[in-house]
């Protein structure tokens, strides 16, 4: 379990690290290498060159302004989930973030590499399709963004050519008083979720929901937002009731049946997880609005 | 043709010098060119935490690092934690608690108890569960390793 030779290359800037995509015939961006590595180790991915973009300083921050929050691609797990802006800003991520791994695979991990690998179970990507996140993509001809919506391509296939480098990801924020939550069903702690439910939910004065969003991962090949299961929660009393229709609703979502478990139940926990994330996001919104 | 890259870094306190194959893994380094064999490997792809070390304090899995990547990087291992013939407190520890057995996946461990416990020095047995949810040990059932974790962090808080 070596990888196989390649030749290692480890730019320190933006420029170089594009030119050297550019003249790059079978490349690999390694980030994190969280799961670039294990790859390599059993040699599914066999690139001729690595290009290590660790020491490329520039891709690695966290930025609040304009009621954005701007994740340079190379910021690591360990530090968004102990960023006191993040924390303040948009809370859901270190709900969502204690499920990413282990302690020693944070440490390394980027959120820029989750993104890029695109597992369906991840977390992070479900994060982006919660708020409609834009990635940032740099090449040798220039920048361009590409919306969450427009990313997943399909399974474990982000909308992202070989040339390009993901270089920042920017996450419009909501109200301060926004209530949140995130579900996730796994075998063990640590493990790839079998399903995950991410919520962010506003309530007016009269519990009268005015924004939410809800995002299932694991379920189908890419996170999926319930935008139909959203357009009728706007303008409903958030309680239990409407809570239990909008889960039933969200039972009717694709999944998929692998070795392990089949579509039928990742439904069944889409339903479950959706219930629970609404209720809890209620509870803290509410508490939001009591402080 | 090899690709190797000249590096420098520091090893349990010692500076090294080295030319290392770029495709060798952290671990690799350690193991096969500095013959530092504490560091275990169990899996190769990141699941089993046997190969942790600690990277400028940070615990990393050693199998998903290039060696390279050590270039200007503090690397403590498990040889690097006792202070010569003195264990260090969650060596100690494991000691008495026999929170091992073959001792296969004990150097992933007790790096990660390491740092765990500087950054968490009174954590509750849950935090300890979640914090070595990256480590699998086939032998002890982690009952010892629990009661261990939980009892070092008392000496530790009361030195
Ligand atoms: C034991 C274990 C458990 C895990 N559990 C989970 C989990 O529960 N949930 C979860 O979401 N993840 C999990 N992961 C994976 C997670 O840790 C990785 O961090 C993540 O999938 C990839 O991030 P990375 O920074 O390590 O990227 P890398 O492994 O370095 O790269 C991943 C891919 O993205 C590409 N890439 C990376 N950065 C860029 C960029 N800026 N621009 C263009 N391409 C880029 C690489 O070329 C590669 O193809 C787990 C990993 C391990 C080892
Ligand atoms: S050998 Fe590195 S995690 Fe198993
Ligand atoms: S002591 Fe044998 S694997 Fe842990």
């Amino acid at each position: 379990m070596k990888s196989a030779p390649f030749t290692y290359y480890d730019p320190t800037s933006v420029p170089e690290l594009v030119d050297l995509l550019a003249n790059a015939e079978d490349a690999k961006i390694l980030a994190g290498g969280q799961s670039l590595m294990p790859m390599m180790n059993m040699r599914f991915l066999m690139p001729d060159d690595v290009i290590d973009i660790n020491g490329v300083h520039e891709l690695n921050f966290i930025e609040r302004e304009n009621g954005h929050l701007k994740f340079g691609a190379m910021t690591r797990q360990k530090e968004v989930l102990g960023s006191n802006t993040v924390a303040n800003a948009a809370p859901i991520f270190g709900e969502a973030l204690r499920y990413v791994g282990h302690i020693q695979t944070r440490t390394r991990g980027t959120i820029g590499g989750s993104l890029c690998h695109l597992d369906p179970s991840a977390e992070l990507p479900a994060i982006a399709s919660l708020y409609g996140a834009e990635m940032k993509i740099a090449n040798a001809d220039g920048e361009r963004t590409v919306s969450m919506d427009d990313w997943a391509l399909a399974y474990m296939t982000p909308n992202i050519s070989p040339e390009d480098v993901l270089v920042d990801i920017t996450f419009p924020l909501w109200g301060q008083n926004h209530g949140y939550a995130f579900e996730e069903f796994a075998r063990r702690h640590g493990d790839f979720a079998i399903t995950a439910v991410g919520t962010l939910l506003e309530l007016d004065q009269n519990q009268i929901i005015t924004k939410v969003a809800i995002v299932v991962a694991g379920a189908d090949v890419t996170p999926t937002r319930l935008y139909d299961v959203e357009k009728d929660l706007i303008g409903q009393i958030a309680n239990e009731g409407t809570f239990a229709d909008a889960a039933n609703h969200a039972s009717e979502i694709e999944a998929m049946t692998d070795a392990y478990v089949t579509a039928t139940y990742r439904q069944r926990l889409a339903k479950t997880l959706t219930n629970r994330a609404l209720i809890s996001a209620t509870e803290r919104a509410k508490e939001k609005q009591n402080d | 043709m090899t690709d190797k890259r000249d590096i420098q870094f520091t090893l349990n306190g010692k500076h090294y010098a080295e030319a290392v194959e770029t495709r060798f893994s952290l671990a690799d380094m350690l193991r096969e060119q500095l013959d530092m064999t504490g560091t275990h490997l169990g899996c190769e792809h990141g699941v089993c935490g046997a190969c942790t070390v600690l990277c400028d304090g940070e615990p990393v899995r050693a199998c998903l690092m290039l060696g390279v990547q050590a270039n200007g990087k503090e690397i403590i291992t498990i040889e690097g934690l006792a202070d010569g013939d003195e264990l260090s407190p969650i060596q100690a520890a494991f000691r008495k608690h026999h929170g091992l057995q073959c001792g296969y996946c004990t150097p992933g461990f007790l790096t990660t108890l390491t740092a765990f416990l500087r950054d968490h020095p009174d954590p509750t047995e849950r935090e300890i569960r979640e914090a070595i949810s990256g480590n699998i040990c086939r032998c002890t059932g982690y009952q010892n390793i629990v009661a261990a974790a939980l009892d070092a962090a008392e000496a530790m808080r009361a030195a």
